[in-house]
């Protein structure tokens, strides 16, 4: 009977199409005081890629964490192929299959990648050859690369988050959300992802992505679900969407997409680094020659594809890192005009003389910020030696962490709230207010729009261009090209840490850096 | 000559064995992310139950006593209050988080005490009072292969709870890093937030092996008491000593209970050197005595530095070990 068979596959085809792989009715979510999630109504069908698309704080991953069972629902209600469920664990949600993949990894660093897949199998027989041979399996079925029994603590952050979704695909999720997963990726690893993304959606997975990144957001999804300050805005089909109106109906404002940059006035010479050479823990050389003066009065971009050398070039320039021999960097102080070699002064000196550094890293709190310490405790961090009296002075770092909070608007109940109950991307507010607070002579700042919203980011960029015209000299190093090319007025482009380039920011091409960015020329400097 | 060594090493067998029980429970604690440092204190009230036990056993007894009932006693007594000695501690420091440290060490003293309140009670009659019949049954040798010429005296020589003590360290051995059991237990210790996510009971299993723990390191005292110190209780005080360098030869051995067996032997060695070198004809001047005692400590400071200074994760730690387990709030 053929045509039966047909007939009950089309019907088959049919309910899929209809209807939804999870739908969301009325949820809401309340923290304290916090309204995260105001009564939101959303659906993801089968084979499906489907983007989260929020600012920071706008509630996208306090939503995904209660269908992936993090959290529960203080109202509404959760339909799974149809039928209304009741998520009280991530347990729960695996027996729906549905998996989510947070933004820190769950992993256990001396276990290698097939014993932390076994992790939590419970009723599955004990055998790490069974699962190394699954896990091989799924890798060929998706197009992962990944050796069971790697350990965990050798691998790159991209392998980690590979074992992550094989682990959520291994316990036989069709509901996958990944929680902002290329923050961590270099373009190719992202563009590797997107491959497997779309490869899972072929296979009749549906995908869910949490993310803020436009380009990727046209790039690699069907739909856009939007969320606003904890509301559902709307849903849009990719193919009818660009960046402008996605970011319409995210902001619920037009938002100007230029940065304003003005010509550098009367640049000096601040920072002359010449010969900059460091190397890694096994000896190898993260930073070979690295030479180039920064001016006073413009913003340097430092481009790069992730890990050529640009957080070692600012650690060495703080004091931070240890330099081979014969490395310098002179430091020409803008009161008295005399070069000061900072090789070999220790990090507290190097910041008297007003040499700020922001770094934000992958992961926000790690470096900078004390979480279970309010705004004002972390403001204090940078100024504590400032006073000369016995007692902490409490009230200009108070006023300080004030300003921070209005001029940012860092939402947090309180300047007193610990930051680590901070959404990520108020964290990382109060980290790069802070460091522009200090009112430095040469700030440099690492990947400080990291997650942050589209208001957020051009706040930071205006910062840092009226501090330009302070007459600092402003180091960004960034991430996204277009950035880099609209805020600084040179930039210099580093591979497999060496010097590949500086050019001009008003002239160059995006494809020009992007060349630089990833074919080392013979000779390197210059 | 021969005589000499062979009599320095089942001395320092018989020491390693009061050890290896106290590094075992030790290791099982660990593993969990929990530093037991009430483990000395805990073998000291393994040591006195079980004593006590078998004492008033063989009293009640008389011409009745049975030396499997005697061995069953002792053994379930001195684990059970070892273990009731761990659930405590669990109990502090899992559901009310209190500081391990410092929950550790107030047990090693509760331990301590305790034992020797309750032994001048019991013993308050007699100075010498002593569970003899018990220790000829803990002590009782290997039949035919302890006569073996050397290597009777060497393997062959000792009670069942030697032979008792190295079959559990290869069973945890193997339990931790072949069985499901293991995995869960050492991803517990070694980061609870994702064995928490892995739908693993974190409280569940640090309970488990931080009591479980407590009375294998029980055990020790009890051997201690019964074979080693002859059945008497009166000269107990080194039970302690011995408990602490159980906890150092739990860094000695890297964690790894089948290690701990030979670590704890040349622990014994070293404890021991004082003892034999004179008569092996290397003259130790007796200021110098308690240099030579310190040897065990020395090793184990080496071993640390060696260890941190290579940097190989799988020597270090538990990565959470004495950090307490909140599920996250947000």
């Amino acid at each position: 009977m053929p045509n039966g068979l047909d007939f009950r596959f089309e019907k088959r085809c049919r309910y899929l199409e209809e209807n939804y792989a999870v739908e969301l009715k009325n949820v809401t979510k309340i923290f304290g005081k916090v309204v995260a999630n105001d009564s939101v109504s959303l659906g993801i069908r089968h084979s499906e890629i489907l983007s989260i698309l929020g600012e920071n704080g706008s509630g996208k991953t306090t939503l995904m964490n209660m269908i992936a069972g993090i959290y529960f629902p203080d109202a509404g209600q959760i339909f799974v192929e149809g039928k209304e469920v009741s998520i009280r664990s991530p347990k729960d949600a695996i027996e729906l299959k549905i998996g989510m993949i947070h933004q820190h990894f769950k992993l256990v660093d001396v276990f290698t990648a097939a014993e932390n897949i076994a992790l939590g199998l419970e009723g599955e027989k004990y055998n790490l050859k069974t699962v190394a041979k699954r896990i091989k399996e799924i890798c060929e079925k998706y197009g992962f690369d990944i050796d069971p029994y790697q350990k965990v603590y050798n691998m790159t952050v991209s392998q980690k988050q590979t074992l992550e979704i094989i682990k959520v695909l291994y316990r036989g999720a069709n509901i996958l959300i990944l929680d902002e997963p290329t923050a961590v990726l270099t373009p190719l690893e992202t563009e590797r992802l997107f491959g497997i993304i779309r490869n899972m959606r072929d296979d009749g997975k549906s995908v869910i992505i949490i993310t803020h990144k436009l380009n990727e957001v046209l790039a690699v999804s069907d739909r856009v679900a939007i969320l606003r300050k904890g509301k559902y805005v709307g849903t849009v089909d990719t193919k009818d969407a660009t960046e402008l109106s996605l970011t319409e109906m995210m902001v619920g404002q037009k938002v100007s997409l230029n940065i304003a940059r003005k010509e550098p006035v009367n640049p000096q010479e601040r920072l002359i680094v010449n010969n900059l050479t460091c190397l890694d823990s096994a000896g190898v050389k993260v930073l070979d020659k690295v030479s180039f003066t920064a001016f006073g009065g413009e913003i340097l971009g430092i481009a790069g594809i992730s890990g050529c050398g640009q957080k070692e070039l600012l650690e060495a320039i703080a004091g931070l890192k240890k330099t081979a021999p014969g490395s310098s960097v002179e430091y020409i102080d803008p009161g008295d005009n005399i070069k000061k070699q900072l090789i070999g002064k220790n990090p507290r000196q190097i910041k008297d003389y007003g040499i700020a550094l922001s770094f934000v890293p992958e992961d926000r709190l790690g470096m900078g910020l004390v979480g279970s310490m309010g705004m004002t405790g972390n403001m204090m961090l940078r100024s504590y030696n400032n006073g000369h009296s016995f007692f902490a002075a409490r009230k200009e770092p108070r006023d300080l962490a004030v300003k921070v909070k209005n001029e940012l608007s860092v939402m947090t109940p309180s300047i007193d709230t610990p930051v680590s109950k901070l959404s990520g991307g108020n964290v990382q507010k109060v980290l790069v207010g802070r460091e522009i607070a200090s009112s430095p002579t040469v700030l440099m700042t690492a990947y400080a729009v990291r997650g942050l919203d589209i208001n957020t980011s051009y706040t930071i960029y205006n910062l840092l261009s009226e501090e330009k015209d302070n007459g600092v000299a402003v180091i960004y190093v960034g991430e996204d090209l277009d950035v880099l090319l609209e805020l600084c007025d040179r930039i210099l482009v580093l591979c497999g840490g060496r010097v590949n380039g500086i050019v001009d920011a008003r002239t160059a091409t995006k494809e020009e850096i992007g060349l630089l960015m990833t074919n080392l020329k013979e000779g390197g400097n210059r | 000559m021969l005589n000499v060594i062979i009599a320095w090493f089942s001395r320092a067998v018989m020491f390693a064995t009061v050890m290896l029980f106290g590094s075992m429970g030790e290791i099982l604690t660990e593993k969990s992310g929990h530093l037991n440092l009430g483990i000395p204190g805990i073998m000291f009230i393994g040591g006195f139950t079980g004593f006590a036990a078998t004492h008033y056993y063989e009293i009640a007894a008389g011409a009745a006593y049975n030396p499997i009932v005697c061995v069953i006693i002792g053994l379930i007594c001195s684990f059970g209050a070892a273990a009731l000695a761990g659930l405590l501690y669990s109990f502090l420091t899992i559901s009310l988080r209190a500081n391990q440290n410092v929950t550790g060490l107030t047990i090693t003293i509760f331990g301590v005490g305790l034992g020797k309140f309750f032994g001048t009670i019991v013993m308050g009659k007699s100075t010498v009072s002593s569970a003899a019949k018990a220790f000829a049954t803990f002590s009782t040798k290997i039949p035919v292969l302890s006569k073996i010429p050397i290597a009777g005296g060497l393997i062959f020589s000792y009670g069942f709870m030697v032979y008792l003590a190295i079959i559990m360290a290869v069973v945890i051995n193997y339990i931790l890093k072949r069985t499901r059991i293991g995995l869960n237990l050492r991803a517990v210790g070694e980061n609870p937030g994702t064995a928490d996510a892995a739908g693993v009971n974190v409280s569940k299993y640090k309970y488990f092996s931080s009591t479980l723990g407590g009375g294998i390191a029980g055990l020790g005292g009890l051997y201690y008491v019964l074979e080693y110190n002859k059945g008497m209780w009166a000269t107990s005080n080194s039970i302690e000593a011995l408990g602490w360098l159980a906890v150092a030869l739990v860094i000695f051995s890297t964690w790894n209970s089948v290690h701990a067996i030979w670590g704890s032997i040349l622990f014994g060695l070293l404890s021991w050197a004082y003892a034999f070198l004179p008569k092996l004809g290397v003259p130790i001047p007796s200021t110098t005595i308690s240099l030579v005692q310190m040897l065990p400590y020395v090793v184990t400071l080496v071993v640390l530095i060696v260890i941190s200074m290579r940097k190989k994760k799988e020597n270090q730690p538990p990565e959470s070990l004495g950090l307490p387990y909140f599920r996250e709030d947000r």
